[in-house]
């Protein structure tokens, strides 16, 4: 079935192309091709396939808050998701990213402001919750399932069970819940209109209700493991704050508040790390080792207890 | 090292035994874990108060950046960024 996907969702990107521009150039792309998603560009239209399994009446919510929120998210280009080879789909503007050859370049200030814009929106009554959570309870389970022995294993398992359960979504977040972006990476922003309009925020399969912290913990993971220079985390936090973001104190030490999301993500992509090292029967790169090695650390440190 | 803050060279000092670095720029200061409360000590140490070290400057911005206890030890790895997987973790979930 997935190999029927990819032409007949290329096609239907054509249509939404020609749609919008009847003498379009016809420029196409696969933008990604995965088990679970597939994204297909067509000149100025992107059609994408959603997860086998995706709930079509949550994600059908996530994108009408999409559609609420244009200067903040990226406005799908229909309104309520289509139907392909029993995979929903949705339609958007095809936008420029960020050059994942120069990270260096993100645009770490805007990336912050439209996180602070997006949680001081006053939550929508009809939302699903954040995905987040789930998503990384997901990735530490399969670990446990297929590579339980694996050496890096057991610290990146220790680190998720010392845990609080909201942190492994196993309970409802203390404090106030927030609409949250719920999956945020440099993958998540582009620039609409291509190529010099303002950045948006893209993909709003985990989008909902939750804890604000949640969508600051993996640049703070990124930065405490010590894959992130200071001054692009410094940059991205100065503006979540200056823009007046929720997640954390306006000034002073943010980390009472990022502790217990920064290791739930620490553990996150540890775990994936490690579950692809093993399934590609390579080892751990230096990056995937400080990842594990920051788990290692946190049974030795006891989490921060939340400000509220 | 680079301060996080303006990108000038930080220089490394020794204070009574504790190492600080110093931007040789905008004068902010890193600390270490574990290196504040080192200092704390060392003062609570003082019977009376001691004169200011002639290289230290009165007030420091505070550019001390915050970091959890279980991050990446001093200073992180940030500056070695040749790897494969860096770069695409920083674009995906």
């Amino acid at each position: 079935m997935t190999e029927d996907l990819l032409p007949a969702l290329t096609a239907r990107a054509a249509e939404a192309a020609h749609a919008r521009d009847p003498a379009c150039a016809c420029a196409a792309a696969t933008l990604a091709h995965r088990e679970d998603t597939t994204v297909v560009r067509h000149a100025a239209a992107v059609a994408k396939a959603h997860a086998p399994g995706t709930d079509p009446a949550a994600l059908a919510l996530r994108l009408a808050v999409a559609a609420r929120l244009p200067g903040i998210l990226l406005p799908p280009l229909a309104p309520a998701p289509a139907e392909l080879h029993g995979r929903p789909v949705t339609y958007w503007p095809y936008g420029t990213p960020v050059d994942p050859d120069d990270p260096d370049a993100a645009p770490w200030e805007e990336a912050g402001a439209l996180l602070a814009r997006l949680h001081r929106i006053p939550l929508p009554e009809a939302v699903p919750p954040l995905r987040g959570p789930e998503k990384a309870a997901r990735a530490v389970a399969l670990l446990r399932d297929l590579s339980p022995r694996h050496p890096a294993a057991g610290p990146v398992l220790d680190a998720w069970a010392d845990l609080p359960p909201w942190a492994r979504g196993e309970a409802p977040a203390p404090g106030p819940v927030r609409l949250c972006h719920g999956d945020f990476h440099l993958g998540q922003l582009i620039r609409d209109p291509a190529p010099g309009g303002p950045w948006r925020l893209i993909d709003v399969d985990d989008l909902g209700a939750g804890p604000p912290v949640w969508d600051l913990a993996r640049p703070a993971a990124w930065y405490a493991v010590g894959m992130l220079d200071p001054g692009a985390w410094h940059r991205f936090l100065a503006a979540y704050r200056a823009a007046g973001g929720p997640a954390v104190p306006p000034d002073g030490d943010p980390w009472p508040a990022l502790d217990v999301p920064a290791r739930a993500l620490t553990a996150q992509t540890a775990a994936r790390a490690v579950t692809k090292a093993a399934a590609a029967g390579r080892p751990l790169d230096e990056v995937e080792e400080w990842l594990v090695d920051a788990c290692a650390r946190m049974r030795s440190v006891p989490a921060a207890a939340p400000a509220d | 090292m680079q301060c996080p803050k303006c990108r000038a060279p930080m220089h490394t000092y020794n204070r009574n035994g504790v190492q600080i670095e110093q931007c040789s720029g905008c004068r902010g200061i890193f600390l270490d874990y574990g290196e504040l409360e080192a200092l704390t000590r060392l003062e609570s140490q003082w019977s009376q108060p001691a004169p200011p070290p002639p290289a230290a400057p009165q007030a420091y911005p505070a550019a001390a950046p915050q970091a959890p206890a279980w991050g990446a030890p001093h200073g992180g790895h940030y500056g070695n960024r040749r790897h494969k997987s860096f770069g695409h973790m920083l674009f995906s979930s």
